[in-house]
């Protein structure tokens, strides 16, 4: 019998720790596919962020270290200098990139840093229950925003694809979402290009990923991969933002 | 060959030549003449520099720069290391060698740019989160610093530990002859922690999130072992005129080189007055302090602080012993003859109780 599917090597045999309907485990097995496909296995060096991202280490198949919260992109640059033949690329979140570490990702970005950046959206906080992300929607009911974001008093859901293009340092900027199929297939070539665009030298690449929190989104499975094309991808629209390569 | 150098650049040579090939450094003063040395010297030597766009980030590229096995240092003062003490528990926590460099400044707050020793407590105790010790050495002389960043180096990577040069900023910024002769290259140590991507080998991964209590638990037990190991082995001190000395003065860095001119006039009109200077902060070189008491002397601590390595004293001695202690905070720099008067008075003022 011919064999169709099967764990790509850079996984290990483990079970996601993901709540049913989360995208995180689509986005791993994402990564782990182009990195097979790629044969970089080898070569890859993972920087986990804290947040669900966190324990990609116990998933990934490659050499992998846990970064403070928000520190990745300044814990890849270390590595990236040190190792410029590897591929070094950082998995966080909306809360690690876009809160806490908006500096750090912003000016490995903004220096050109050959590395990837991951970057999961769900637009909450998820391991910590809920919370209010920077990308939480406004009116988006959250654990901190029990009404709605207020954006008068919340502020307003971050761009971070929009704010990085404005870099000069940046190569290639992409989001795209995991909530169909035919959007998990144009992610993966995002995910793709983005590795080429640091292998090749061509400077600083970030993927954003909107994907399904249906635990803390309150929703169904369903209902939240509708929510993305629906209502997230109206704030954070789908495609390449920028590519300078 | 003696050449004429800062402490600050003296500091950086020696790390090159003791092979440090990453420099990651936020500007502050006043330590900036390393962060300035390190731009041109180490792309020089084929190595990594970054002004990087905070401390933290510093801190966290230093981390990063280690794991992947290179040697890296970063260099900050008082208000720049709170916010790198984040990173430095994780160094500890991951183990994983760096060198951290405070050139101390008056403080709290944003306080002053002027000398201090009031990082005492955040270098001594671990300074960031959790149960984690950092080895502190205190070097006093632009020479002596140069001999340091050396062996702070080799002990990062023997304990894979991060290590504190704890400096201040008449250290950094003063002007002295200085040799680096003996800087010898530096020695082979175990990499096999290392990331370099799993080639031909199982993928590693480098955490300190253990979510299972006992396993956590074990970790620091791990670490406690370790820091034990350092406590028995690393503990180093200097002494001055200690063995017929009546009063012992306990003071470290810039502070012990005051009080050194200051025992060199009392000895001139025979106070017996003697010195122990540690050059570990951390271990602390409580022994030679118990001994000291036990052959009856008393003990005069000086920093340049409101009094924090005092305490370390009171803990060596555990009850035992008299301490006198003269602190100045704030960036203010005593001379020689302040600390003559204030010793000579404590020493006339016991020898009196004695009689």
């Amino acid at each position: 019998m011919k064999q169709v599917y099967e764990r790509p090597r850079s996984l290990k045999p483990a079970h996601f720790h993901y709540c049913p309907g989360c995208g995180h485990g689509i986005i791993g097995r994402l990564i782990a596919e182009v990195i097979d496909e790629m044969d970089l296995r080898e070569k890859a060096i993972c920087v986990a962020p804290a947040g669900c991202g966190m324990l990609v280490y116990n998933y990934f198949d490659i050499d992998t270290l846990e970064s403070a919260h928000g520190r990745g992109a300044a814990v890849a640059t270390g590595i990236k200098r040190v190792r410029p033949g590897n591929l070094v690329f950082s998995y966080q979140g909306d809360g690690d990139l876009a809160a806490i570490g908006t500096a750090e990702g912003f000016h490995a970005a903004n220096r050109g840093e050959p590395i990837t950046i991951i970057f999961v959206n769900n637009g909450v906080y998820g391991m910590t229950g809920g919370q209010m992300a920077p990308t939480t929607l406004s009116e988006q009911v959250t654990t901190t925003t029990p009404s709605g974001r207020n954006t008068v008093t919340a502020g307003h859901p971050v761009r971070i694809c929009e704010v990085f293009a404005v870099l000069d340092g940046t190569a290639y900027l992409e989001r795209v979402a995991v909530n169909k199929p035919a959007a998990i297939v144009k992610a993966k070539k995002a995910i793709t290009k983005a590795f080429k665009v640091q292998l090749n030298g061509k400077g600083f690449s970030l993927v954003e990923i909107l994907s399904p929190c249906p635990t803390n989104w309150k929703m169904s499975p369903i209902e939240s991969c509708r929510w993305i094309d629906d209502v997230m991808a109206k704030q954070f629209p789908l495609g390449v933002v920028k590519d300078a390569t | 060959m003696k050449r004429l150098m800062s402490g600050n650049a003296a500091l950086g040579e020696a790390a090159v030549l003791a092979g440090c090939t990453c420099y990651f450094g936020y500007p502050i003063t006043p330590q900036n003449e390393l962060t300035e040395y390190m731009a041109k010297r180490v792309p020089e030597a084929g190595g990594v520099f970054i002004q990087s766009e905070s401390e933290i980030a510093a801190i966290n590229m230093v981390l990063g720069a280690s794991v992947a096995g290179a040697r890296a240092m970063t260099s900050s003062s008082s208000p720049g290391m709170s916010l790198k003490q984040e990173g430095i528990s994780y160094l500890a926590a991951d183990e994983l060698p760096a060198v951290v460099v405070d050139m101390v400044r008056g403080g709290p707050g944003m306080g002053n740019i002027s000398p201090a020793q009031s990082d005492y407590f955040q270098a001594t105790r671990g300074g960031g989160h959790g149960d984690y010790k950092t080895i502190v050495l205190a070097p006093g002389s632009v020479q002596e610093l140069t001999e340091i960043v050396p062996l702070a180096f080799d002990l990062a990577d023997k304990y894979r530990n991060p290590v504190i040069i704890l400096g201040d900023g008449m250290l950094g910024q003063m002007m002295e002859p200085v040799s680096f002769d003996n800087i010898k290259p530096p020695k082979e140590y175990p990499k096999d922690y290392i990331l370099t991507g799993a080639k031909g080998r199982p993928s590693r991964m480098v955490r300190s999130l253990l979510f299972d209590t006992k396993e956590e638990e074990e970790h620091n037990w791990k670490l406690f072992r370790k820091y034990q190991r350092m406590e028995q082995n690393e503990v180093r001190y200097d002494t001055f005129l200690l063995d017929d000395a009546e009063m012992v003065v306990i003071a470290y860095g810039i502070g012990a080189r005051i009080a050194k001119g200051a025992i060199k006039r009392l000895r001139q009109e025979n106070l017996k007055v003697g010195m122990i200077r540690p050059i570990t902060l951390w271990p602390f070189p409580a022994k030679i302090i118990k001994e000291a008491a036990q052959n009856g002397a008393e003990f005069f601590v000086f920093e340049m602080s409101a009094g924090q390595m005092v305490e370390d004293v009171k803990l060596a001695l555990e009850g035992k012993g008299r301490i006198h202690f003269y602190g100045r905070p704030g960036g203010v720099i005593p001379t020689p003859i302040e600390l003559f008067r204030v010793i000579s008075r404590h020493y006339y003022q016991s020898r009196r109780g004695k009689k």
